[in-house]
């Protein structure tokens, strides 16, 4: 069996600068910290990232020091390492908004229910997905809009898949031949970004012994795994 | 006086039925759930993978693994199940979702709805909006009447489109507008208000087509 423990560092170095990396969580919560914390720590630039959101953005006091950290992705987004964002939502990170404004970040809004059947297309190998959602707004003229299209008298947007070079996961409980199990919400984009990118990194809140993880409970099976972070309480 | 925002909230409360599915969206929205009707039992659905929300989780009873699409921490109910947003966008986009409420910016006589940017001012994204008010069997629109005055329901929306054709009913502090085919048509009047008070507060001409009811208002009112 490959062993496929890395640690974030070497994570980290492997997601060069310019990659493209889905990024999994939902306002952070499913995000890896391990991970994500090691790119910002090696400042990567130039990434393309594929997530949900912005995270949360760092809060400041009226001195302008930073009272709360930021969360998730707002770490990427605090280090500038982030050249384009492919999201839903960026309203709960005002540094968003300014590196949108100041041309120092490209933000490409999708809709959430098209982002996720876009990456699932993505990996799943469609060659688009045709959702209702979206049709009449300016998501149909859109970077990933590849057409306007009417079927059986009804309208509707061919979305384009979405694949990356990266995928950034945390799972709540990996064995150690890279099966997944994701508690709560924590499966949001997760278990559909393990199938979209060339390599598939994820952090392990807890890292259990091959035949531990019953195989009715896997929801991103092994093959999809190619490294394995152990995070959790360190 | 009960507040603006209690009232339109348990208006809203009052089109939930038995055993719907429902999603509610960041702010006013979320009040509808503290109105509930007795014996009526709804499942709250999360965009981020919950059916079976409950309630903010008390701060000495939290489990890190379960948000709400804000990222805030909430309680479940028995029952309640958890599933990826590809699922969870499924049951939203395939019509398993039998009301939604939000609030918007702007909404037109034929129902198309802007409530996610203001360009060169606030754009926060879509998020799950765009596929809710597409997918949900009913679609209301949960707001204040007017922006301090400033009209916000029109013939015509000015402002980028969220969807067309998708809202089925208005509830604000003045009463209940439904979208017909004849445009905003009257259903309901909060007590005192008139016709005229809520023409004026319209962009759009008022359809009056059948019997205008008296808006229910919360118990403490």
């Amino acid at each position: 069996m490959k062993d496929k423990i890395i640690t974030a560092e070497q994570a980290a170095e492997m997601i060069k600068d310019g990659s493209s990396v889905m990024l999994g969580g939902f306002m952070a919560n499913g995000t890896s910290d391990a991970i994500v914390s090691a790119l910002v720590e090696r400042d990567a630039k130039d990434l393309t990232v594929i997530c949900n959101d912005g995270g949360f953005g760092p809060q400041f006091d009226e001195n302008g020091n930073e009272t709360v950290p930021p969360k998730g992705n707002g770490k990427l987004i605090k280090n500038h390492s982030v050249k384009k964002l492919i999201a839903t939502h960026i309203g709960l990170n005002k540094q968003v908004a300014e590196q949108m404004n100041n041309g120092t970040m490209q933000v490409e809004l999708v809709p959430q229910g098209s982002m996720a059947e876009m990456i699932r297309a993505g990996g799943s190998g469609l060659g688009g997905v045709i959702t209702p959602t979206g049709v009449g707004t300016d998501i149909a003229n859109g970077e990933f809009t590849l057409q306007e299209m009417t079927l059986e008298g009804k309208d509707y947007l061919l979305m384009a898949p979405l694949h990356a070079d990266f995928a950034v996961l945390k799972g709540s409980i990996v064995d150690k031949k890279g099966n997944v199990f994701y508690k709560g919400t924590t499966k949001n984009f997760q278990i559909v970004m393990a199938t979209a990118a060339d390599t598939v990194i994820v952090e392990a809140e807890k890292l259990v012994e091959v035949g531990e993880l019953d195989p009715d409970y896997v929801m991103t099976p092994y093959i999809f795994v190619d490294y394995i972070v152990v995070g959790g309480d360190k | 006086m009960a507040d603006v925002k209690q009232i339109i909230a348990h208006r809203v409360a009052q089109e939930l039925k038995d055993g719907y599915v429902v999603n509610l969206g960041i702010g006013l929205p979320t009040l509808v759930a503290n109105y509930v009707p007795e014996g009526i039992d709804i499942s709250l659905q999360s965009e981020n993978g919950i059916i079976g929300m409950a309630g903010v989780s008390a701060p000495d009873h939290i489990d890190p693994n379960v948000v709400n699409s804000g990222g805030v921490n909430v309680d479940i109910y028995e029952g309640a199940a958890f599933f990826d947003s590809a699922v969870s966008f499924g049951i939203i986009r395939g019509g398993h979702v039998d009301m939604t409420v939000l609030g918007a910016l702007q909404v037109d006589q034929v129902g198309n709805i802007a409530s996610h940017i203001i360009p060169g001012k606030m754009a926060p994204g879509m998020g799950g909006a765009m596929d809710l008010v597409v997918g949900a069997k009913k679609v209301v629109v949960a707001m204040q009447h007017t922006n301090k005055g400033a009209h916000k329901l029109f013939e015509e929306i000015s402002l980028p489109a969220t969807a067309l054709r998708a809202v089925d009913m208005i509830v604000t502090e003045l009463g209940v507008l439904e979208i017909t085919d004849k445009g905003f048509t009257l259903r309901e009047l909060a007590p005192g208000v008139s016709i005229e008070d809520m023409q004026a507060a319209t962009g759009a001409p008022i359809v009056i087509d059948g019997e205008i009811k008296e808006m229910c208002m919360p118990p403490e009112a």
